[in-house]
């Protein structure tokens, strides 16, 4: 009896010396990180960064693990990167979570990938402490039409509840592409300039009115045209500036359809390092890079 | 998980640091890293030469076939050296690339095309339908393009689907709106070219400069560094490992 007594009270002790350990580490590496977040601080920091998403089926396959665990790891990833991220400063970050193309896939993926969608919504909802803590605006971006109604009310509601916050913000794009964006802004644009020239008859007295009417509802010269900024007013990301750096993991240096009218001057970097292995260091080479081609890219920007 | 207290306490000790010390330690880490580019633009060098003088028995025969499409991204101030354009067109033809789409965001070698077309003796300039044609062994099509190709042919694209929407009237059922149509209209504007399948950046930095968005869905781009130094072996191992590429498509 008193061996298991001392047994257990050593235990005790050893797992409670561990924990504090544990805790002294995670302060310390928490010091050392922000020490680093304040020297690259001198440089230009950027304000919006995004992230394709790439290689959590592979990091599974690695592992022997099915596919629904690499997407879970991804999820894990992706929180410890925001936190970097909104350490660092950056305002704006925009995750590639689901691409139209992606509706392709096998349907039972799909359908977990649209399970841990609505599951990671609900969480941040209901602790919302979390996004509320960090005061991280949620907006999804992409055709949410496509989405199956209870994720996209999930994240309609998602939505509506951060809309106050104003730290930080997260864009999250689901059912998403640049050209499907485009045709969309474009879409939006037409039936703009066809509401202008309606009001604009309507002040002339255009309509149902006879023919005499001097200038003819016909004459087409005075119409008004669309404009790049009209684009970019209708465009899903116009709730964002462009992004400063385009991050696409595993290796691969294609866009995939992702933020190709947003990306002109943004600092392209592929790390060889898939999804759910990408961290702190990766960040912290991409910011070190955007900081060595910025005085090339604000020329640009400011030429265009 | 980092906790907002954890932040706070730190950030309180380290805004002790003088800033002038930050700096300097900033200073330094590019210091060092710009170093380290130096001493990789060596092993660069060292490797184009092994490349290019055949020691590296791999890069010999090249599936050039499956590079159907080539697009080159230059710096517009870069461009202005026609010369080292020429050069660089003249290494594609040796390797046996079919079709080129240069651009610049200027349009600086858009304005040199006769020029460079005369310098080239076996290029042509890109017509649509060039695609499915069938070309001798030396000829390569060659399509200029620039800003007015990407944003701008976009809305121009964009109001010919209006002016459409406009003749069509209300309570019409004809889907004007797709991807499909918005290809079409961009091809009636004048800027319908394929998309590529491999993009070579030439300037300082990876960024592809306001290439056309809608050729860019699944283009693989690379980036080969400034054109003052430009290399064959560099060139031929971009080509080389472009054809170990194997896309998903999303799937």
């Amino acid at each position: 009896m008193g061996r298991f007594l001392v047994n257990f009270f050593c235990k005790e002790t050893m797992e409670k010396e561990a924990r504090i350990t544990e805790g002294y580490w995670h302060r310390f590496s928490s010091f050392l990180r922000n020490c680093m977040f304040n020297v690259l601080s001198v440089g230009p920091v950027p304000n919006h960064i995004a992230f394709i998403m790439d290689g959590n089926r592979r990091y599974a396959k690695k592992r022997n693990l099915p596919v629904g665990n690499g997407h879970k790891a991804g999820f894990s990833s992706l929180l410890w990167i925001l936190g970097y991220c909104y350490e660092l400063g950056v305002k704006y970050v925009t995750i590639y979570a689901f691409s139209i193309d992606n509706f392709k896939r096998r349907p039972s993926e799909v359908q977990t990938l649209m399970d841990l969608m609505l599951e990671k919504i609900e969480e941040m909802l209901k602790e919302e402490s979390i996004v509320n803590k960090y005061g991280i605006r949620l907006c999804f971006i992409g055709n949410l039409k496509l989405l199956s109604d209870h994720v996209r009310e999930a994240a309609e509601r998602a939505m509506k509840v951060t809309a106050k916050n104003d730290r930080a913000v997260l864009l999250i794009c689901v059912a998403y592409t640049s050209t499907d964006e485009i045709v969309h802004a474009v879409e939006e644009s037409c039936e703009d300039k066809l509401d202008q020239s309606r009001a604009v008859g309507k002040i002339n007295g255009w309509g149902n009115h006879s023919d005499n009417d001097q200038t003819s509802p016909k004459d087409h010269k005075h119409d008004p045209v669309i404009k790049v900024v009209d684009l970019e007013n209708r465009m899903y990301m116009a709730v964002a500036p462009d992004p400063d750096i385009l991050v696409r993991s595993s290796g691969e240096t294609r866009l995939s359809n992702f933020l190709l009218w947003q990306s002109s001057y943004s600092q392209l970097y592929c790390p060889a390092a898939l999804w759910p292995d990408l961290g702190l260091w990766h960040l912290v080479w991409a910011v070190l890079s955007y900081q060595r081609s910025y005085p090339y890219l604000q020329k640009k920007r400011k030429q265009q | 998980m980092v906790t907002t207290d954890s932040i706070r306490r730190s950030s309180a000790r380290i805004a002790q640091m003088p800033s002038f010390a930050l700096s300097v330690l900033w200073f330094l880490i590019h210091l060092v890293i710009s170093i380290f580019f130096i001493v990789l633009g060596i092993a660069d060098a060292v490797e184009n030469y092994l490349i290019s003088s055949g020691f590296l028995k791999r890069y010999d025969a090249i599936n050039v076939g499956k590079l159907r499409y080539l697009a080159i991204v230059v710096d517009s101030e870069d461009a202005m050296q026609i010369n080292k354009a020429l050069k660089l067109l003249q290494w594609l033809t040796d390797i046996g690339v079919k079709h080129v789409c240069l651009y610049d965001s200027e349009g600086v070698l858009k304005k040199s095309k006769e020029i460079i077309l005369e310098r080239l003796s076996c290029a042509k300039l890109y017509e649509e339908g060039d695609e499915k044609s069938v070309l001798d062994s030396k000829t390569m099509i060659i399509e200029f393009t620039s800003q007015s190709d990407g944003k701008e042919a976009l809305v121009r694209a964009a109001n010919l689907l209006l002016k459409r929407l406009r003749s069509l009237g209300e309570n019409q059922e004809e889907k004007i709106f797709t991807e499909a149509q918005m290809t079409e209209a961009l091809k009636a504007v004048g800027s319908g070219g394929p998309e590529p399948d491999l993009l070579l950046v030439y300037g300082p930095a990876r960024c592809h400069l306001g290439f056309p968005a809608w050729r860019l869905r699944y283009t693989e781009i690379v980036h080969m560094g400034p054109l003052d130094s430009m290399k064959y072996g560099s060139l031929l191992k971009s080509i080389y490992n472009f054809t170990l590429v194997r896309q998903n498509y999303g799937k």
